[in-house]
């Protein structure tokens, strides 16, 4: 299938460009960038006019459910989700039931989202067996079945020394380590952030330095084995200068934020509702401010929005009894695009976070438009103007704290391996 | 004048007006408690249900001998013997009810939020008797009665909270009623039972007992939970009464005509000494009882139209 893209603003931050032109598809691969580009005899022509072209969207923390908790989210279901919201790759964490920690669950995931045909799916294994804290799953086998990372997200290492192995072991292999830091006995028993919200409508907080200090012993064990680190969602100002400040020491430590985490406080919890329950918790005007800070001074390298579909049984519950997280691949590119609108980063950043940063932290040849690459483009109407709807998710979870928010900007078409697997073009404000 | 509002969750939404609506309200209910026959008709034909899932003596009978002075018809369900144990959820539970046509569910839940979660799910008017550390309202009610009743006024007072701040409802409570009555509160504790930002409440925390204590009109010693020293909130309940135990030397502190108040039930000897708890000149406890049972009457007489 031939396909050519015209006249879109074309921002590939990976190939530093940004600028109108055309982009030419053929047998799944970019055949090339340009100026007026002639379509060949029996090629679609696509007229992008006023449309923003870029590398396929990656979101590389998600939650896809399966196998066992389908009635959450399946495979295909969460692959709908990721391209109607403009993903073309995305990457799944392991704690489905039973947890990815092999070789066989690592394969069924890969062959399911085959079967879904829609987004690149790229399993995270388990660092430990059942992501118990205690054993070490098999890293290379796990490689060998398709796994791109490793992570217990959700269940953070606690023992540093299990911790220390992982990332040694792990690094002789190519594996990033990608961390939930949590220290659970600081966090124990929490279910929002402590401070004058959580006091106020009594609900036992979580300490800003469960994050920290479990970022801060990370980068250390990094620092003393000359590995790298991963630090999952970031949520905190005191997570982010701890990073920035490592970075500065030259240590390989990369960070993603999410985006609630630059979106919401915890003041949004006043009426319980669980929507805005997740872990790390929404947090404090000051930490929003931080992380808008670590995204502007590329401290944080990516936007992964950590989609957490839930059923209604999951969240229509006392707030203690309910579950963390939202579903997001579906509000992740338009919350995002705030911070163009808000002068936080310029388009290229926002792409680049949202493309080449996570390919490159997850050794994915992909993130770019530059010819010869897989055709994994997202196209998006800058101006479009929507209502989100979670009855018009694609996603099984309808949990979303931004039911009724006004958004400008959406995916609007959403090519991967050539092949077109979104197409709301014909979407109007 | 009426309660503008379907349901009873906390102190912090409540206006002036209101506080003082229900106040004059259970003021003209006390008397019904002393008579031979102590019962009017009221709210007969009304059924209320208490809900409670979360253990209470006190709270619960008093509601419920409110109800049946008033002559409505009041049912118990406690978390033991509900279908909770069978794995319903609030939800279901609140339509079951809801579908029985109740005019009150008042709900005590160890789930901060859970009325909130009641209120917006049934037409029927839900009264908070205590959700998880978040808000009391009806204790704190009869607190600001039982202050009222002894001092005259509740403006201008130095009311000093001491205990377990942390995981107080009544504290939260207390702190939003008096102050919008105009009170000064301030409230003592070790630091492990002082929640982060309390002071962004408009109110003052100590560390030291006397320092709270000093001067106060009113000193309210709140309940220690045993279970608390396993968390590590403090060492034991010896160290705590040593530093925290309000008695006859560290009350000379006080007002001379301070009154002491406790929501019950109290550990003698952990948070007042047993000689200032049976003091007939400071000790306002069963005082606090007996004014809780005219508050309640109050609250489900104004909910059921009462006033109209």
């Amino acid at each position: 299938m031939k396909l050519l893209l015209k006249g879109g603003r074309v921002i590939d931050p990976a190939s530093k460009i940004d600028a109108r032109m055309d982009v030419y598809i053929e047998d799944g691969k970019i055949a090339g960038c340009g100026k007026d580009i002639k379509a060949s005899p029996g090629a679609r022509v696509v007229d992008l006019t006023g449309m923003i072209v870029t590398p396929g969207l990656i979101d590389m923390h998600v939650h896809l459910r399966e196998p066992g908790l389908e009635y959450k989210e399946t495979i295909a279901t969460g692959c709908q989700a990721a391209v109607a919201g403009g993903f073309t790759s995305i990457a799944c964490m392991p704690n489905t039931s039973p947890v990815n920690d092999n070789h066989s669950i690592t394969e069924f995931i890969r062959r399911k989202a085959v079967e879904a045909g829609l987004a690149n799916v790229y399993p995270i294994g388990a660092i430990s067996i059942g992501s118990e804290g205690r054993q070490l799953t098999e890293f290379w086998d796990l490689r060998e079945a398709g796994a791109v990372a490793l992570s217990d997200d959700g269940k953070p290492v606690m023992d540093a020394a299990l911790m220390r192995r992982a990332m040694e072991y792990s690094y002789s292999l190519g594996l990033p380590v990608i961390q939930h830091c949590e220290d659970k006995n600081l966090s124990a028993g929490g279910l929002m952030n402590e401070g004058y919200y959580a006091t106020i409508l009594g609900l036992p907080g979580i300490p800003a330095i469960a994050e920290d200090v479990m970022v801060g012993r990370d980068i250390l064990i990094a620092e003393y084995t000359r590995t790298r680190i991963h630090i999952a969602h970031v949520s905190t100002a005191g997570a982010v200068r701890l990073i920035r400040d490592a970075r500065k020491r030259g240590l390989n430590v990369t960070a993603e934020t999410a985006p609630h985490y630059f979106t919401l406080t915890d003041e949004s919890l006043q009426n319980y509702d669980t929507n805005y329950k997740v872990s790390p918790p929404l947090r404090c005007a000051a930490d929003v401010a931080a992380i808008k800070e670590g995204l502007a001074d590329g401290t944080l390298d990516a936007i992964a929005c950590d989609h957490a579909p839930h059923g209604r049984t999951d969240k229509e519950v006392e707030f203690e009894y309910a579950a963390n997280g939202i579903s997001g691949l579906e509000t992740s590119l338009g919350l995002s695009l705030n911070l163009v609108h808000d002068g936080v980063v310029t388009w290229s950043e926002l792409i680049a976070k949202m493309s080449r940063n996570p390919a490159r932290i997850l050794n994915l040849r992909k993130g770019t438009l530059a010819p010869g690459s897989d055709a994994d483009i997202t196209v998006i109407n800058p101006e479009l103007t929507w209502t989100v709807d979670v009855k018009a998710f694609h996603s099984r979870g309808k949990n979303s704290p931004f039911h009724g928010r006004k958004m400008k900007g959406r995916a609007v078409l959403t090519i991967v391996g050539g092949d077109i697997k979104f197409d709301g073009l014909a979407t109007r404000s | 004048m009426k309660l503008g509002k379907k349901d009873i969750l906390g102190i912090q939404d409540m206006s002036v007006d209101e506080i003082n609506l229900i106040l004059e309200t259970a003021e003209s209910f006390l008397e019904i408690s002393t008579r031979d026959i102590k019962k009017v008709p009221t709210l007969r034909g009304k059924s209320i249900i208490n809900l409670f899932y979360e253990a209470s003596t006190r709270t619960r009978t008093s509601f419920e001998i409110a109800g049946k002075r008033l002559s409505a018809d009041t049912i118990n369900i406690s978390a033991s013997t509900s279908s909770v144990t069978k794995g319903e959820t609030l939800i279901d539970t609140a339509r079951t009810l809801e579908a029985m046509n109740p005019d009150i569910v008042v709900i005590r839940h160890s789930a901060a939020g859970a009325p909130h979660l009641l209120a917006g799910l049934v037409k029927q008017s839900i009264i908070n008797a205590g959700d998880g550390a978040h808000e009391h309202p009806s204790q704190a009610l009869l607190d600001m009665m039982t202050i009222q009743e002894k001092k005259g006024k509740l403006a201008g007072l130095k009311v000093a909270i001491v205990g377990d701040i942390l995981h107080s409802r009544v504290a939260r409570s207390n702190i939003y009623g008096l102050s919008k009555m105009g009170a000064q509160v301030v409230v003592a504790g070790p630091a492990t039972m002082l929640p982060r930002d309390i002071e962004q409440m408009g109110i003052k925390a100590y560390t030291k007992l006397e320092e709270a204590i000093t001067d106060a009109d009113v000193v309210m010693m709140l309940r220690i939970q045993l279970e608390r020293q396993k968390q590590n909130i403090f060492p034991s309940l010896r160290e705590y009464a040593q530093c925290y135990c309000l008695n006859r030397t560290n009350i000379k502190l006080a007002k001379q005509d301070v009154i002491v108040m406790h929501p019950g039930p109290i550990n003698r000897g952990v948070e007042i000494s047993p000689d200032i708890a049976d003091d007939p000149d400071c000790s306002v406890i069963l005082d606090q009882v007996n004014k809780g049972v005219a508050v309640r009457m109050a609250l489900l007489y104004l909910l059921t139209g009462g006033n109209e």
